[in-house]
């Protein structure tokens, strides 16, 4: 019975991403995009363009290759040995991956907030103040402090953490961590916001506390989350890019992925009956 | 029978209980169709226990207590003219015939020849009702307990009880014997701080322990003032500290986080080969390539100097002391996760931003312990001082004069003949109490920033 599913599976051919993958004013475009970690291939000529001031989900079954799709936008791949990647990923119209563009520099533009909360180290008000001291974005303690309490304003913890600043990070919940390090990614004041499940390690009252969170920073930054819940997913983004084994199988908005999927394996995998 | 074949023989028993108590186990518990509390091998362990323990205790017991019974049976059947001797005497005497019950040279003297022969017959009763003791009660022990085995017995709390004990009784002979030394080691000081003043030790300047044996001799002052010792020690530790830590904390932060894992293969063994090479190699090291490279230097410079010097025994022992920091900073460096290094990253930091700011902290208490057990190498080492920095006790900061150390004093003091109660040999037990309060300082010190980091950051 399970084999003649699976069967059916890779009976169906994955030949063009169908859907919208392309828009107009995007943010991020990714053209012909292929990851090999050595001589496994991770991700298959993936075409998606993210729009500005949008959330766009990438849904999937582990190992389908979103995490690594998203590591590629700022080039965390980078620091992965025997990790390479051919064709166009272009932030506003810039090649990233040219010669001249320096990797640190692009991470400051575009942020990331990992599925695990991971604090640094350090007090709360130093996580915060830590990305703003590297690029020098405050030139006095004053302006410095200004902007550690209105990132953590924004993040929504600063209600919760005003009477211990110079407490450590760590010490506090998972998601007051999580929201500690949204805090700390945009108080670089990125123009994107990369995030790989953030709340796949949270409560559902985090969570919902985390989506607000996306939805209000939606109107400022542009946002690339990757999840493994489609409630999520449908909750929060505007579009939605199915991934599955390496290829980009249907990228839309979100409301048709979910109620009128162009794609066989995306129904499949939004009903339930794979993944 | 001698006590090794009395041992093996007691080993040989105690297989011998834990294959019939895994057996009776299965065998009870077939019978009456009962599931066993616990696995067979634990009723196993129980009955090895049982058939060991009490006769190992024994034998112990017996072979302390023997010679002493026997000593005092041989004294009490001696001419009364003997026992009249001292004490001394009488233990020098017994001693002899001992050794003349061993041999097989012919006895002129009666009473000796009478008292080796009781020895004899003493040994050899005392042996035969050792052994059959001894097997009496493994029996028994075996016995008895197999006689409790029941399937519902529960074996396996009693052997985690046992093993709980025993672990209880490793830890605590650690324990006991490190008090031990520092009771004896205090004790001794005591005595030697009655004949010299606790403040003339520490803070006189003047350190010549030679004593004058007889009363004309000359040249024999005693003087014991140790803070020339004690500033030669932290001198030459301070200069291999300064040597170790930058190299050593350099070449760690390479390894984690630049080398390829190739090379670091390769380095780490390589790095870590120097802290096995024994010291009087560095010692004949530093005496022989680096202290003459020294004083040549010095020459170039005008400046006229000893072929025996602080740097130099520093610097080589630096170079030994570098694994101690590398290695351990290495391990702790790689056990910062990743995820601290991908936040970093992800916030735009550079690798050299990232690892000062975030992985340096993060592996701060496990860098302090490497460097502190490096400092306390460093302390205790002696024999490089010994052939690089010689023996005179000078009071001085400069590390291009022959300076000694405490370790290199005492091991002075107690070489050759010496009597255990003259100043000089017990002025090595203050030196040494000395050198533990310095150590033991220091642990505090670095348990107290290690603790400082963690509440500050776990």
């Amino acid at each position: 019975m399970i084999n003649i599913e699976k069967r059916e599976e890779f009976d169906i051919e994955i030949d063009k991403t169908v859907g919208k993958p392309f828009i107009n004013d995007a943010k991020f475009s990714t053209r012909n995009v292929d990851v090999f970690y050595g001589e496994k291939q991770a991700i298959f000529d993936a075409n998606i363009d993210i729009g500005k001031n949008q959330i766009i989900a990438m849904i999937g079954s582990s190992g389908c290759g979103k995490s690594t799709f998203l590591r590629c936008l700022n080039r965390m791949n980078d620091t992965i040995q025997d990790c390479h990647i051919s064709g166009d990923i272009r932030l506003d119209d810039e090649d990233i991956y040219q010669k001249q563009q320096d990797p640190v520099l692009l991470r400051a533009r575009v942020g990331m907030v990992f599925q695990k909360p991971n604090p640094f180290p350090k007090s709360i008000y130093d996580n915060v103040a830590y990305g703003a001291k590297l690029h020098g974005l405050a030139s006095s303690k004053i302006e410095l402090d200004e902007l550690v309490e209105k990132s953590l304003i924004r993040a929504g913890l600063f209600k919760e953490v005003k009477d211990s600043l110079h407490k450590p990070g760590t010490s506090l919940s998972g998601g007051q961590q999580q929201r500690l390090c949204i805090a700390r990614t945009i108080a670089i004041d990125p123009e994107v916001i990369l995030m790989d499940e953030p709340t796949s390690a949270l409560d559902p009252i985090a969570t919902a506390v985390i989506e607000e969170l996306m939805i209000d920073l939606s109107k400022k930054y542009t946002i690339a989350i990757v999840t493994h819940s489609m409630q999520q997913a449908a909750r929060v983004s505007q579009r939605t890019a199915y991934f599955h084994l390496g290829y980009v199988v249907e990228v839309n908005d979100t409301n048709i992925v979910f109620t009128n999927p162009e794609h066989q394996l995306t129904e499949n995998y939004i009903t339930g009956r794979f993944g | 029978m001698t006590f090794g074949v009395i041992l093996t023989a007691l080993m040989a028993l105690l297989l011998l209980g834990y294959y019939t108590g895994r057996k009776r186990s299965i065998s009870l518990s077939d019978k009456s169709n009962q599931r066993l509390h616990s696995l067979p091998q634990h009723y196993g362990y129980l009955i090895a226990f049982w058939s060991g323990a009490p006769a190992l205790l024994i034998l112990l017991f017996w072979s302390v207590l023997e010679s002493s019974v026997i000593n005092a049976a041989i004294v009490a059947q001696l001419p009364a003219q003997l026992q009249q001797l001292s004490a001394d005497e009488v233990e020098l005497f017994i001693n002899e015939i001992i050794n003349l019950s061993y041999s097989n040279v012919a006895i002129d003297d009666d009473v000796k020849r009478h008292a080796a022969l009781y020895y004899n017959e003493l040994i050899e009763f005392s042996n035969w009702v050792k052994s059959t003791a001894v097997f009496i009660l493994a029996f028994i022990g075996m016995f008895v307990a197999l006689a409790f085995v029941k399937p519902e017995m529960k074996a396996r709390n009693l052997v985690e009880r046992l093993i709980r004990w025993a672990m209880i009784g490793c830890t605590s002979i650690a324990v006991l014997t490190t008090i031990g030394i520092i009771f004896s080691v205090i004790f001794e000081s005591i005595i030697f701080f009655k004949t010299v003043n606790v403040f003339d030790f520490l803070f006189g300047t003047h350190w010549s322990p030679q004593e004058a044996i007889r009363e004309d001799q000359v040249g024999g002052s005693g003087s014991f003032g140790a803070l020339p010792l004690f500033v030669g020690t932290l001198l030459i530790s301070f200069i291999a500290l300064v040597i170790a830590v930058p190299l050593g904390l350099m070449s760690a932060i390479y390894l984690s986080e630049y080398s390829s894992p190739r090379f670091r293969l390769f380095a780490k063994p390589v790095l870590e080969i120097l802290a096995g090479i024994p010291t009087v190699v560095y010692g004949f090291f530093a005496a022989i390539t680096v202290a003459p490279f020294i004083r040549d230097l010095g020459e170039s410079l005008g400046l006229s100097l000893s072929s025996e010097s602080a740097l130099a025994a520093g610097i080589v022992m630096g170079v030994m002391i570098i694994p101690f920091v590398s290695s351990l900073s290495d391990d702790v460096i790689s056990a910062v996760p990743q995820s601290m290094r991908d936040g970093s990253y992800a916030m735009g930091a550079t690798k050299s931003e990232t690892i000062k700011q975030v992985i340096i902290p993060a592996a701060l208490p496990g860098i302090v312990s490497g460097v502190l057990l490096a400092a306390s190498r460093a302390i205790g080492e002696t024999m490089i001082v010994v052939m690089a920095a010689g023996l005179s006790a000078n009071l001085t900061f400069n590390p291009l004069e022959a300076v000694t150390t405490v370790t290199v004093q005492m091991v002075a003091l107690l070489t050759g003949d010496q009597e255990f109660d003259s100043t000089k040999t017990l002025a090595a037990f203050a030196l040494g109490l000395g050198l533990f309060l310095t150590t033991l300082v220091l642990n505090i010190i670095s348990l107290y920033v290690v603790r400082k980091y963690r509440e500050q950051y776990d």
